[in-house]
């Protein structure tokens, strides 16, 4: 992947498949570090298939048999010399409620960084393609914040679906003219 | 910054319209957006169509949707256009720039760009 922001927009997308209502994507970052987190209320993993998600000859596909999308993530905050962690939780009798959530670290100064990207277009682009999955997006970069979410559009939409062209837009300005805060 | 009032005042706009468009969506557009699309390129693929689509004034007959992995990631991006009685056109390697001629031509002018298209591409 060109962009970790890319990067971020696949792992969601498994999220989407195990059918959350709520998917979190939060980006921390220092003058030296950038911890992405995706958490979500999804089905969750086993224990038996969570062992095995981080090699690249796992996956759930039918259509064949390598799955590389946490590999490709996992590799990628590595090769800085960062950390990747995965953690799920399915329901059973003693827990109600299950999700799951990935967090990948990176060190930015090593030569091996990949740079974050278009992160707002990783946004819209979920948005567009599940509107009614929730999604809260925040980036933190040295005490200032981007933030965005879809629980606080729906509010003021109501039946109009978030898929609307009219509303992505929205969305898409919304969060670019906050980065050009940040940047300033 | 953008402003919840500004949602509102979209949402004002939109009330009526939504209704409308339902059924009448008779062009589907799909993007491949599974591991294999997104690292060769659909993101810009996916937002080309749908800014295109509104700007050509075509919402009311297309829909832009985004799926998984179609299993010929060798092709990526892959875009599948689907149309009421007529037979599957499957566009392969994509870029933005594509996208827009195939607006224009396939869902516009009615023509579909055999030159991008799977079968003129093996």
């Amino acid at each position: 992947m060109k962009e970790l922001s890319l990067n971020i927009l696949d792992i969601a997308q498994n999220s989407v498949k195990a059918k959350a209502s709520l998917i979190e994507i939060e980006i921390d970052e220092t003058d030296e570090k950038l911890t992405i987190i995706i958490r979500d209320n999804g089905c969750g993993i086993s224990k038996e298939i969570l062992e095995g998600v981080t090699n690249p000859f796992y996956t759930t596909r039918t259509t064949r048999n390598v799955g590389l999308g946490i590999p490709l993530l996992k590799d990628a905050c590595e090769q800085t010399g960062g950390s990747f962690e995965i953690k799920s939780q399915q329901k059973n009798e003693e827990n109600l409620i299950s999700g799951t959530e990935v967090r990948a670290s990176f060190f930015k100064n090593h030569l091996d960084f990949t740079p974050l990207g278009d992160t707002v277009s990783t946004v819209t682009t979920l948005i567009q393609g599940s509107p009614d999955i929730d999604f809260i997006f925040s980036h933190n970069k040295c005490g200032s914040k981007v933030f965005l979410s879809t629980l606080e559009m729906r509010e003021v939409l109501g039946e109009i679906p978030l898929n609307s062209f009219e509303v992505i837009k929205w969305a898409g300005d919304c969060l670019k003219e906050q980065y050009q805060d940040i940047v300033k | 910054m953008k402003s919840l009032q500004e949602l509102a005042a979209i949402r004002e706009k939109m009330k009526g319209k939504v209704n409308l468009r339902e059924g009448s969506n008779d062009i589907r557009v799909v993007v491949g957006m599974a591991t294999c699309g997104i690292a060769a390129g659909a993101r810009p693929v996916l937002n080309a169509f749908v800014e295109a689509v509104e700007k050509e004034g075509l919402t009311d007959k297309v829909t832009v949707s985004q799926t998984g992995c179609i299993g010929i990631c060798q092709y990526e991006p892959v875009v599948e256009i689907f149309e009421a009685g007529k037979e599957k056109v499957t566009y392969v390697k994509m870029t933005a720039e594509k996208a827009l001629e195939v607006v224009e031509k396939h869902l516009k002018g009615g023509n579909a760009v055999l030159e991008y298209t799977i079968a003129n591409n093996k």
